[in-house]
């Protein structure tokens, strides 16, 4: 075991893990923040993504010994109250079916408006073809991140 | 046999029925336990006041209403759409609902989901429950105004007084109403479904801003205090036992606290309920996969030790070939005279039709929470089976299924798998050994070696159609697995003068279960993809051959005791609203095609129209698919029930187009997504329109009917497209290009 300090949400933890611990399991077993999910275990099925210093990132792929001081973004930590765009579209268009995969799809697809405030329908499958549903929801997936753009539009139009 | 134990197979096999094909609907049983009455439990004691007029609802005098929501929710929407029905006939402001899960408890009658049963189940006792409570709150109002019930409403959280237009809240009701008798379930009336307000609306889901924020609702997320962590490796070949494992090895891994052979099997001799493995348990779930990784184990080959998908096929093959009337062939159902029909048909195809095995790959991995104190045990899981859960965890741990408490959670996908509860029996062994309370997860190898598979199955089908290309006669030969074969009654059974439809089961160990609309998933795309073969040799336009094999009668009875009758006309309508709103019979370029699909389930009539195109070197895209769909009078929650449409047809496509198990050497070959594809959102057709028809019948459930005719509208628009007919899934084994 060894000890490491995450900057996770905007606040410091120190953790003691073995260095080839997932951040997927620190979050879960070692946080309690399980708001990020375990579906594969080897990055196929993007239901972990967290963001590591604003990028998507797999965390079931991602040693807690490679993070470093790198500022980690959760799903709990992506809005302080539920309200970035992507939670208010999903809650708008009732984007779940199960919900298991959606923490992972919304984490995917805040990454890409941070960086494309207008994605088209080739962005989206660009940047969330590694995003599994079970439940198959794509077609509101696809709904709700154009929806959350729009938000976002207006919300940057009001500012 | 005693009373007890023929009640508890009594309920296994109501259960197995049921949840096949969402019929035997014996409204008796599915009513509340023993009416409203029994249920109310008038003097529960009411709490803080509270107004307790039945086991679902409970109202504060702040007029909070807390509506009680029993079935597990896999994603269905039940936990919105059931606690709708109850605030609908209450007359209680949506924005006052608030929706908990209810724990295991005879008191909320039956509290499995399957069978796409919740709704027709719960739509009527649901209505009763709220209705009750709201013809209380209504005397409690009259009573304090001194006026007669029958001049008043109750609506947006309040009652009114008509004449006067005075209104008093719920919240202001609560002691009065606490105090009155509960009415018998007979003097309830319910509302005029025209006056509905909040049925047949979008509403999103009660758990969504959960969900969106990332707390802790699904089984894998709970903890309790002093919780450990475990894997359960399990025997690979089904069947079989574990001879030695380097257990010492991995005792002395960091984190973990215990390894020991588990080699039982409860019930005894079953393939589905807990079977023997190696237990690893640790402080941590990395902890535990770590040393699983580490594990060195011997086993036994078993008695399935040489099954292969390859020799299944061989078998199947050769079965097809043994004649009626061999002991292998068991007839299910003949009419008229097939071998006349066939020697004087005008024209007379055969066609071989395969399916492999599938899994159901939840993305939340299959995991239980138990703990054990005594005599007493608490499992918290998500199940779709939870008095399954019980049952399991109480023979597991030789204790009476009284004492086993469960607590349901939301549930990562269900899709039939959580019918069956062996992670709680491991669980409960595993947790009863260390004295503490154990956290069961598997990973995703787990997962799809050890499901309980979709049966593959073969179908051997030969049909005709006479000088006018009426279809005359049908044969089919169903070789499957001993988990169900097509029924005397399933579909075009009763619509063809000569029929004849034959069984066969394979020997076989392979564990299998319920997979989102079970059967129907496969028979609808062997059957609809066979009836366009025929239409295509009778040289007529596949809708119009359609519509004629579903002839002109209105309703068609249902033959022997566990016969349904199908509704012809309902399904009629359906095909042709589904042929106009899709734009069917439009001239497309070679290469883009239109395919119909439409089959009867789970007490859904529901009709597909796939548009695809396909390029010359064969790569198949589904532009838009455009369903009809008719379940019942009332759509429950029209967002909900859209979304489940919207997902069974991608959820079909994904299924349909790269999905198959093989096996060898008596487990299954993959290991995890990238051997297992399941579709991404890239190839997830962009239009998809779904079209509500609205009967005279009781609404019905739509976790699964509209997932059966996608597959053959899609192959029957290939054909359409580019003259390749599909006859094996996965889709992809077929060479589509053309040139």
């Amino acid at each position: 075991m060894s000890k490491f300090t995450l900057q996770v949400n905007g606040r410091s933890h120190d953790v003691d893990a073995a260095p080839d611990t997932p951040l997927l399991w620190v979050l879960r077993d070692h946080l309690g923040l399980v708001g990020t999910k375990f579906g594969c275990g080897i990055g196929q099925c993007g239901a972990c993504t967290v963001h590591v210093d604003g990028d998507p990132r797999r965390g079931c792929l991602t040693p807690v010994s490679s993070v470093g001081d790198s500022k980690i973004t959760t799903i709990e930590g992506l809005s302080p109250d539920g309200g970035h765009p992507l939670q208010l579209a999903w809650c708008e268009l009732d984007v779940a079916q199960c919900g298991y995969c959606q923490a992972g799809q919304i984490m995917s697809a805040a990454a890409l408006l941070a960086r494309n405030p207008a994605p088209t329908d080739a962005d989206i499958d660009d940047a969330m073809g590694g995003n599994l549903c079970r439940c198959a929801t794509y077609f509101r997936i696809r709904a709700g991140i154009h929806r959350a753009a729009e938000i976002s539009a207006g919300m940057g139009a009001k500012a | 046999m005693s009373a007890s134990s023929e009640g508890r197979l009594d309920r296994r096999a109501f259960l197995r029925l049921s949840v096949f094909s969402g019929a035997g609907l014996a409204l008796g049983y599915y009513l509340l336990p023993s009416g409203l009455a029994q249920i109310a439990k008038p003097d529960a004691g009411r709490p803080g006041g509270l107004f307790i007029p039945n086991a679902f609802i409970r109202i504060a005098p702040d007029g909070t209403v807390t509506v009680f929501s029993a079935r597990p929710e896999v994603g269905q929407g039940i936990k919105t759409s059931l606690p709708m029905i109850v605030a609908e006939e209450l007359g209680a402001d949506w924005k006052s609902v608030k929706v908990e899960s209810a724990p295991l408890d005879a008191a909320f009658g039956p509290q499995f989901a399957g069978g796409s049963l919740s709704t027709p189940m719960s739509y009527t006792s649901m209505r009763k429950v709220g209705a009750a409570a709201r013809t209380m709150l209504i005397e409690a109002a009259a009573q304090a105004w001194g006026v007669p019930a029958g001049e008043c409403v109750a609506e947006g959280g309040m009652v009114r007084h008509i004449p006067t237009g005075r209104t008093v809240p719920f919240g202001d009701l609560v002691a009065r109403a606490a105090a009155l008798p509960v009415p018998d379930d007979k003097d309830v009336r319910l509302k005029d479904p025209k006056d509905f307000a909040l049925l047949g609306s979008r509403i999103g889901g009660v758990d969504n801003p959960r969900i969106v924020t990332g707390q802790p609702l699904f089984g894998i997320d709970q903890r309790v205090a002093g919780m450990l962590y475990a894997v359960y490796e399990k025997a690979p070949v089904w069947g079989s036992r574990v001879v030695s494992a380097n257990l010492d090895e991995l005792k002395a891994m960091p984190g973990v606290r215990d390894a020991f052979i588990v080699n039982r099997t409860v019930p005894s001799g079953t393939i589905t309920g807990l079977v023997p493995g190696v237990a690893i348990v640790a402080d941590s779930t990395w902890s535990a996969f770590s040393a699983k990784a580490r594990l060195k184990a011997t086993w036994e080959d078993g008695p399935n030790g040489g099954a292969s998908w390859a020799g299944y096929e061989r078998q199947a093959i050769e079965m097809s070939r043994a004649a009626p009337g061999s002991k292998a062939v068991r007839e299910v159902r003949r009419d008229g005279d097939p071998d006349k029909a066939f020697a004087g048909a005008q024209t007379a195809i055969e066609a071989y039709y395969k399916y492999p095995f599938l899994s159901h790959t939840n993305l939340e991995p299959q995991n239980s929470l138990v703990s054990v104190e005594g005599d007493r045990a608490r499992v918290i899981v998500p199940t779709q089976n939870p008095d399954g859960a019980r049952e399991l965890a109480a023979q597991v741990l030789g204790i009476p299924k009284e004492n086993v408490e469960v607590t349901i959670t939301r549930i990562g996908g269900g899709f039939g798998r959580r019918l069956d509860n062996d992670p709680t029996g491991e669980a409960a062994a595993i947790a009863q050994r260390m004295g503490a309370p154990v956290k069961v997860v598997w990973d995703r190898t787990d997962d799809l070696q050890h499901d309980h598979y979709r049966p593959a199955g073969f179908h051997y089908l030969k049909g005709a159609v006479d000088a006018r290309g009426a279809l005359s006669a049908w044969r089919a030969h169903h070789v499957a697995f001993g988990f169900g074969n097509l029924g005397a009654d399933d579909f075009p059974a009763r619509f063809v003068p000569n029929f004849q439809l034959l069984a066969s089961n394979l020997e076989n160990g392979v564990p299998q279960g319920y997979w989102r609309a079970p059967g129907s998933h496969a028979y609808a795309w062997v059957i609809c993809s066979f009836l366009d073969e025929l239409a295509h040799a009778a040289g007529r336009d596949p809708l119009e051959f359609n519509l004629a094999v579903l002839g002109d009668a209105k309703l068609v009875p249902g033959t022997g005791p566990r016969g349904q009758p199908y509704n012809a006309e309902r399904m009629r309508n359906v095909v042709r609203h589904v042929a106009d709103k899709s734009g069917w019979g439009a001239r497309l370029p070679r290469g883009r095609g239109m395919g119909l699909g439409y089959y009867f389930s789970h007490q859904g009539y529901i009709a597909e129209v796939a548009e695809v195109t396909v390029s010359p070197k064969g790569a198949l895209r589904v532009d838009r698919v455009v369903a009809a769909v008719d379940v019942g009078s009332q759509i429950v929650n029209l967002g909900g029930a859209e979304n489940q449409v919207q997902g069974s047809i991608i959820d079909g496509l994904s299924a349909a187009v790269g999905q198959e198990l093989d096996i060898r050497n008596g487990s299954v070959v993959q290991t995890n997504f990238h051997e297992y594809p399941m579709l991404r959102i890239p190839d997830a057709p962009r239009d998809i329109e779904v079209h509500f028809v609205k009967t005279d019948y009781p609404p019905t459930g739509l976790g699964e009917p509209a997932l059966p005719p996608l597959a053959p509208a899609v192959s029957n628009a290939v054909f359409a497209a580019c003259g390749k007919r599909i006859r094996e899934l996965p889709f992809s084994k077929t060479d589509l290009s053309w040139s």
